[in-house]
């Protein structure tokens, strides 16, 4: 073992283009989780920053600080970065840090594979920003895509969207794709293989079972997406029929193969933040989580019944009706697995010594949006209330009380909670508390009056409207709140930049935590454990720190 | 320093190349049922032909998937000659898998020549070229990619560098793909050629 210690020593003597390299040439777990997560976050104030001109056009009526095309452009890359390069690299990023330190593993199962997929991930990334430059093609039309991130056909087909923009998001959403499906892979061999001797699938770390069935759901819904895109580049390039309505192609087909993909796409969205959740609440409720089992049921029930509910994605098309009141029954039931969840959170917290430390506040903000966003969501499961809401801001406010009030919240308390375990230094406390305060009274000012002008009638994915239907005094709120978020957001990563070298020294466990990543330096060595783990329980540290009380094993 | 660690009894824990090969292949099981399911969808809809009851023909096609099923059958055998040290009985069966494989491509070549210059259909010509081509040529395109691996592993077995202690369990997963692609052909050759060709 002494050669292995010798080694952070020269690594420190290295320059800069030697550490870069280092970075470069990585298959560390940790090294690759902690770069999807930093590139997603790049991708995250691109994407913002996308979020915000479109919030500057919408401001008051008639404006003219977008054209209607850079609007599209605007939408169509906001919503394709979010869910594609920020949400997936982030949340696939903390399981790729997290699963071998919270299973006692040294790696993931293939760690060459894993680093394919990041790779993969970021040239996917960067595929699909090269088309504000190579977009135009041999027509000279195009620019960046603008046909939304759901790309509906005929929209996409070659008549209605000429040159290549709709190419480049086809190809960097399929490499990407290729990526995230390598990860899912990784994760799976990984969890399925690698865990310490003692750690039984019913002893994993709540977060480790939540990706582990984030990846079947990537495995079942990626390749359908790269099926329906390889469909859509057969039609664009070599004058295929899928999507051709002159040829009596269906572009419904298209509808149901990508929303075959898109809705469980949303649950391998916050899957993820349930795992961050189920880690943080009940460490600061010093409590033992809540109905572990109930748990780990309810997250497979989700997947399951995720695979079939697409169809509420197209209520307005005109199913027959035996369709939308099946998916809309199936659409009610997944909200009974989903709701098992929260009380299991909130029974956590019941009675337990709460800290109110900047992760559990974010956690605790999570469960109030989230729930926002849940009931709205079952709102729109009712098929006539979305025929009368679809593709209104209602649904817009719904989705972004989910995925930013549920996953986004859920990335900062993640941030928050793992920081010193990634870097050896605490974030600031402060300045957490205030950034969470800030970016949630940000968050309503900007979604909720989305709601009420969705209500009014204002359908989404309009550049502008006229001044005569009621819709000012909203979209002026809802823009207004943009400021506060930018400032909420700002303050979270100045105090990621600040904290690195002022922060805190964190010691191994700062949160006095019971999972396995903390029984570990911070930051952990590259082989992560000096000697592999035995656990006898879900939480061995837990049983260390009180050999006394052990944790009892349920029958 | 092992990355391995010595897997107690407390637990199931497969080998991660079975789960690596597993996921891999439930991955491309769902992108054949994207374009498993435009073909149905699209059965019988079009703005022009040819129809496929006009040009396809189930005989030589029958032929050909009896060759790339018994395939199966001699990878079998190939692999488990390789887990009892019989290299050239190894050798010969692989040799005839890799035939076998080799003729089925052979075989879709032949029909796909007659459609293309005898009945003019192509992806482009109408809704049944473009379903049809997808569908069938993605399926010969995993068929190639195969074969490639198992030539492969032919080439290593001729130069003498296969260790059957070593080598068995990888032989194995490389012929779960070829069972996979086998498998897929039941499904595509059921959706063209039986339920597409329903009067």
């Amino acid at each position: 073992m002494s050669t292995l210690h010798a080694q952070p020593e020269s690594v420190a003597r290295q320059g800069l283009m030697e550490r870069l390299h280092g970075w470069a040439i990585t298959v560390d777990h940790k090294r690759l989780g902690i770069m999807y997560i930093l590139s997603g976050l790049v991708f995250f104030v691109v994407a913002g920053l996308e979020a915000t001109a479109m919030r500057m056009q919408l401001i008051r009526p008639l404006n003219d600080f977008l054209t209607p095309q850079g609007f599209n452009q605007m939408f169509t890359m906001h919503g394709t970065t979010m869910v594609f390069l920020v949400g997936m690299p982030v949340l696939l990023g903390f399981g790729n840090f997290l699963i071998p330190l919270m299973i006692g593993a040294r790696d993931m199962a293939f760690p060459r594979l894993n680093a394919f997929g990041f790779w993969l991930f970021l040239f996917g990334g960067a595929l699909l920003y090269f088309s504000w430059l190579g977009g135009d093609g041999l027509y000279g039309a195009g620019g960046a895509p603008d046909v939304g991130w759901f790309a509906y056909s005929p929209l996409t087909s070659k008549t209605f969207s000429r040159g290549n923009s709709t190419d480049y998001w086809i190809l960097g959403i399929m490499v990407s794709g290729f990526g995230s499906m390598t990860t899912a892979i990784n994760f799976l061999a990984t969890i399925l293989c690698m865990r310490c001797p003692g750690m039984t699938l019913m002893r994993l770390p709540l977060m480790a079972w939540m990706m582990l069935v984030v990846a079947v759901l990537v495995i079942t819904a990626i390749p359908v997406l790269t099926a329906a895109q390889v469909m859509l580049l057969l039609d664009r390039s070599l004058g295929a029929h899928f999507f051709d309505p002159q040829q009596e192609g269906s572009a419904v087909l298209w509808q149901h193969l990508f929303w075959f993909f898109g809705h469980p796409e949303v649950y391998i969205l916050i899957l993820p933040a349930f795992g961050f959740l189920s880690e943080i609440v009940p460490v600061f409720s010093r409590k033992v989580i809540f109905g572990y089992p109930l748990m780990v049921a309810a997250t497979v029930a989700i997947a399951f019944i995720s695979l079939g509910v697409w169809v509420h994605h197209m209520f307005v098309v005109g199913l027959p009706p035996w369709m939308n009141a099946l998916f809309a029954a199936s659409t009610f039931l997944i909200s009974v697995p989903t709701g098992i969840k929260i009380f299991n959170w909130l029974g956590t917290m019941w009675g337990g010594r709460i800290r109110f430390e900047t992760p559990m506040l974010f956690c605790t903000g999570f469960l109030a949006m989230f729930l926002i966003g849940g009931l709205t969501g079952i709102m729109l499961a009712v098929v006539p209330f979305t025929t009368q809401l679809s593709d209104s801001y209602f649904v817009v406010g719904h989705f972004h009380y989910v995925l930013f009030g549920g996953t986004v919240f859920g990335i900062f308390a993640a941030i928050f909670y793992w920081y010193p375990k990634a870097t050896g230094r605490m974030l600031d406390e402060r300045l957490g508390k205030w950034a969470f305060w800030i970016l949630l009274i940000g968050f309503n000012v900007v979604f909720l009056p989305m709601h009420f002008s969705g209500l009014l009638g204002m359908p989404r994915r309009i550049y502008t409207y006229q001044p005569d239907r009621g819709w000012e005094i909203w979209n002026l709120i809802t823009t207004l709140g943009v400021p506060i978020q930018i400032l909420g957001v700002a303050l979270i990563v100045w105090n990621m930049v600040r904290s690195l070298g002022k922060g805190r020294v964190a010691g191994d466990d700062p949160w006095d935590a019971w999972t396995l990543e903390w029984a570990t330096s911070s930051p952990p060595p590259e082989w992560n454990f000096d000697r592999i783990p035995t656990v006898t329980s879900a939480r061995p540290l837990w049983d260390r720190k009180n050999p006394h009380d052990p944790d009892e094993e349920q029958p | 320093m092992s990355l391995a660690t010595a897997a107690p009894a407390d637990s199931w824990r497969p080998g991660r190349g079975k789960v690596g090969m597993a996921c891999l292949i439930a991955m491309e099981s769902f992108f054949f049922a994207g374009f498993i399911i435009a073909y149905l969808f699209y059965i019988g809809k079009g703005a022009t032909g040819p129809w496929p009851r006009e040009v396809l023909e189930v005989k030589p096609v029958l032929v050909n998937s009896a060759a790339l099923i018994a395939s199966s059958f001699t990878v079998i055998a190939s692999v488990k000659a390789l887990g009892r040290g019989h290299l050239a009985a190894m050798r010969w069966w692989l040799a005839l898998t890799i035939l076998l494989g080799a003729w089925f491509i052979w075989g879709t070549w032949v029909e796909w020549r007659g459609l293309i210059w005898e009945h003019g259909l192509t992806l482009r010509t109408n809704l049944f070229g473009t379903t049809f081509y997808s569908l069938v040529g993605f399926h010969a395109f995993h068929v190639i990619v195969g074969l490639l691996a198992l030539s492969t592993i032919l080439g290593l077995g001729v130069m003498g560098r296969l260790r059957p202690a070593r080598d068995t369990l990888r032989f194995e997963l490389v012929s779960w793909y070829w069972h996979f692609v086998d498998v897929v052909w039941v499904f595509v050759f059921t959706t063209v050629y039986i339920v597409g060709l329903r009067p």
